[in-house]
């Protein structure tokens, strides 16, 4: 088969099995585009900016675990993809972006649109290639593919010049099946020792936790981390970004873990004598200030990514391989073992995180004629009965979600936990509706972040894609009005969104459904109207309290034991003091 | 601590800035870094002395090795192996008395002369960092025009070998 550098591109992704690619035209790629029109494989989605784009392919590959695709012209095309790259790097997210560039000839000439693609997005991928020739083409492309989606997953832009892509110049092609790599060959398989060692220490505890996180997501490993749970009858945490992976309704299951985490969990983490991470990353929002982390515990980290290991907590038992090979590997020897559980010291660590538990670290107040923001999650819960796809932005709306909307599957819960990139939540949602046409999707997100990539409503209509835009307006940047008022003295400096549009207005404009909701009263019934309109984008905008904080909270530089309680928390703890209920 | 690795790297554009990059965006030291192609053209040979904690060195290969460019890697400083570095001093030379002293302290160093001209001579010199220094030390300052260093490289004694 003979095909042009344009045809091969194409022809490379309906081989890949790719469905979906979202792209957005300019002069560096309208060869491609040009070669786009003749066939009907590769769906192209016509994204409102790039951002877009790359967000959107990035919710298509959260949800289904196969990599998002986007193509975009040179210079502003690839800058405009940077923010979405960065954010799929964050999260390990498989993404391949392509983005046209300037003849080979003139590169480094600073021509018309010319940016350095490959340099300036060099440090928030997991590789990049320049296309210098096109007999490399296909194999680049495979090699993108297999880069980005083996070992711990992440974007890889390919940067083809646009002579390559030129109409004229045909090439013999042949899908390349398979490729290796002799610079690049990721490990699955923990080490048996290692894992041996493990399992000892694991039995061997007193106040076990388990704290598991994205990676047990990217590696379809639900079922094996269950099974290890089961098995041990301890005490599971997950984050942010591993929400969904065990049940989120399971009694095993203590919360999320962190800065917004339950009091439970982060109690637990305080005062567990082993803790074994899996996929997760020990991030900054879980260790807090890291000298006062988990002071007691020995620990067990499972991750695929050497570098990931004793980064910032030291590992004392470090197993470098895929969740899922180590995992079954883990429940092989459980299985076999002849030392269990030790099941009395578990009943007392169990009455523990009861107690803890008890102090109902979640609660908020109900109030009359204003709408609480945790009680839209919860409705949202109720209404979609836990089975919605929820994309979110960044804020408050997005850890009120993480909180209140219970997770029982993986992949169910799509947001920029790394990153924290507002802007997210509704390209994410359009890759996931494209994904999932007949499950609901919904997109948690607040008047500031909605903004940032408001033009996508454009996409939706042109696609028709219903989500339902679930918008938790409380007329604040409310994150970061809730650090204003807590480390500067509410001094509100530039956090109140003023002259806000009429949403309903913008959303009727966009051509879609636009409800405003302001009393609690109403919540349920717009809730449910919105999501029987089974066909339409519907925006909600739903006015909740002004200065509604995240509770519990834990502030830089403190330790898990140290959490920051609302005031009707304190109430709480302090009544059960009084019936000397706490431990 | 002062630690020397050496990197095998495929010899393709954009995989020097990939390492110095990391190094830069993550705030670790590079001392030195040397690279040239190896007798397979499609791979190049770095060596990067660098510097910090153990846990920082730990990152700093950890990071390095996940570079898709890079092939194989290996921290030496523990091993045995051998450390050379090269360099050219320019220096005044003027009558013959500093002329013949500049040679006999060339000679103490092995160094040679490489170039001559009525006031000046040019020097190479091989050896390990800190000879290096003393030679530049012995030369005393007012008299050094310029000095030129390749920076260290580094191979494995014995048998043991970094290749593929
Ligand atoms: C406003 C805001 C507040 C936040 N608050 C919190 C909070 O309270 N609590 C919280 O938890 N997070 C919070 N986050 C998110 C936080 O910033 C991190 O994104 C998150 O904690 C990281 O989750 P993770 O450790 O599961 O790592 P991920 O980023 O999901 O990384 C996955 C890890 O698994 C590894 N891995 C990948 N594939 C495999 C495999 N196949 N096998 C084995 N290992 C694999 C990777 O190498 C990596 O180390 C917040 C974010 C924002 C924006
Ligand atoms: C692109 C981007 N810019 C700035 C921030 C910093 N930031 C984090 S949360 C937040 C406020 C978000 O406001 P809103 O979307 O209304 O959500 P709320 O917190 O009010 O629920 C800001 C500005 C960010 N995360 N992303
Ligand atoms: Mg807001």
């Amino acid at each position: 088969m003979e095909l042009s550098g344009s045809e091969i591109i194409i022809q490379f992704l309906k081989d890949e099995g790719v469905k979906y690619l979202f792209g957005y035209p300019g002069g560096a790629v309208l060869h491609i585009y040009d070669a786009l029109q003749n066939q009907d494989d590769v769906i192209h989605i016509l994204v409102r900016h790039e951002q877009g784009a790359t967000h959107a392919a990035d919710g298509y590959a959260r949800a289904t675990g196969k990599p998002g695709v986007c193509l975009v012209t040179s210079g502003p095309g690839a800058t405009n993809a940077v923010t979405g790259i960065a954010t799929a790097y964050m999260d390990s997210i498989p993404l391949i972006v392509i983005t046209g560039q300037v003849p080979s000839h003139a590169i480094g000439s600073d021509a018309f649109q010319e940016v350095d693609a490959v340099g300036i997005t060099r440090p928030c991928v997991k590789h990049n290639f320049l296309v210098k020739d096109i007999n490399k083409l296909a194999e680049t492309m495979k090699k993108a593919f297999y880069v980005a989606t083996t070992g711990r997953p992440g974007p890889v832009v390919i940067d083809i010049p646009k002579d390559i892509t030129a109409p004229h110049i045909k090439i013999p092609y042949v899908y390349p099946k398979q490729i290796s790599m002799r610079s690049y060959n990721p490990n699955l398989k923990g080490h048996p020792k290692q894992i041996k060692r493990a399992v000892e220490l694991l039995l061997s505890a007193k106040r076990p936790i388990i704290y598991s996180g994205g990676g047990v997501i990217i590696d379809e490993a639900s079922d094996q981390l269950r099974q290890f749970v089961r098995k041990l009858g301890y005490p599971i945490t997950q984050t942010l970004m591993g929400l969904g992976a065990f049940p989120g309704t399971d009694p095993q299951f203590i919360g999320m873990l962190g800065m917004h985490g339950t009091y439970e969990s982060n109690m637990a983490m305080h005062e567990c004598d082993v803790l074994i991470a899996i996929g997760a990353r020990f991030d900054d929002r879980i260790t807090g200030v890291t000298s006062k982390f988990c002071p007691h515990a020995q620990v067990i980290h499972i991750d695929i990514d050497p570098a990931s290991i004793s980064k910032t907590i030291k590992a004392d038992i470090p197993i470098v391989g895929g969740v899922k090979q180590v995992l079954t590997e883990m429940i092989k020897i459980l299985g076999n073992a002849r030392q269990s559980p030790d099941k009395a010291a578990l009943d007392i660590w169990w009455k523990k995180i009861k107690s803890w538990q008890d102090q109902k670290s979640y609660a908020y107040e109900q109030t009359d004629g204003v709408i609480q923001p945790q009680a839209v999650i919860e409705e949202l819960y109720k209404v979609t009965k836990g089975n919605a796809y929820i994309t979110s932005d960044v804020g408050q709306h997005q850890m009120y979600a993480a909180q209140f909307y219970h997770f029982d599957k993986p992949r169910r819960w799509i947001n920029s936990g790394g990153l924290g990139t507002m802007g997210f939540g509704l390209p994410a949602a359009m890759g996931v509706k494209l994904a999932f046409p007949k499950k609901d999707v919904a997109c948690v997100t607040g008047e500031g972040s909605i903004q940032m990539c408001i033009q996508e409503l454009s996409t939706c209509l042109q696609y028709n894609l219903p989500i339902k835009i679930i918008n938790l307006n409380n007329r604040y940047l409310g994150m970061v009005r809730q650090w204003q008022e807590f480390f500067y003295e509410k001094r509100y400096s530039h956090v109140y969104m003023d002259s806000l549009p009429d949403f309903v207005k913008l959303a009727e404009a966009y051509g879609h459904v636009g409800i405003k909701v302001e009393d609690p009263k109403d919540l349920h019934d717009a809730m449910k109207e919105a999501f029987a309109l089974k066909d339409r984008t519907v925006f909600l905008d739903i006015i909740t309290d002004q200065e509604a904080n995240v509770y519990p909270m834990i502030s830089a530089g403190k330790a898990h034991n140290e959490m920051e309680l609302s005031p009707l928390q304190q109430e709480i703890q302090a009544s059960l003091r009084a019936k000397g209920e706490t431990v | 601590m002062r630690h020397i690795v050496s990197l095998l790297v495929e010899n393709e554009a954009g995989a020097l800035s990939r390492i110095a990059g990391l190094f830069s965006a993550r705030g670790y030291n590079i001392e030195s870094l040397t690279v040239a192609t190896t007798e397979d053209r499609t791979l190049s040979r770095m060596t990067i002395i660098t510097n910090g904690s153990e846990r920082i060195i730990e990152q700093i290969t950890k990071q390095l090795n996940k570079l898709v460019d890079v092939v194989k890697l290996q921290d030496f400083t523990e091993g045995n192996f051998i450390e050379r570095e090269m360099m050219f001093v320019k220096v005044k030379a003027q009558g013959d008395g500093p002329r013949a002293e500049v040679k006999r302290l060339s000679d103490i160093f092995r160094a040679r002369i490489i170039d001559v001209t009525d006031t000046t001579f040019c020097i190479e010199l091989t050896g390990s960092g800190e000879k290096l220094d003393a030679y530049i030390k012995a030369m005393h300052e007012n008299n050094v025009i310029e000095v030129v260093r390749s920076g260290s490289m580094g191979i494995l004694r014995g048998e043991k070998s970094l290749t593929i």
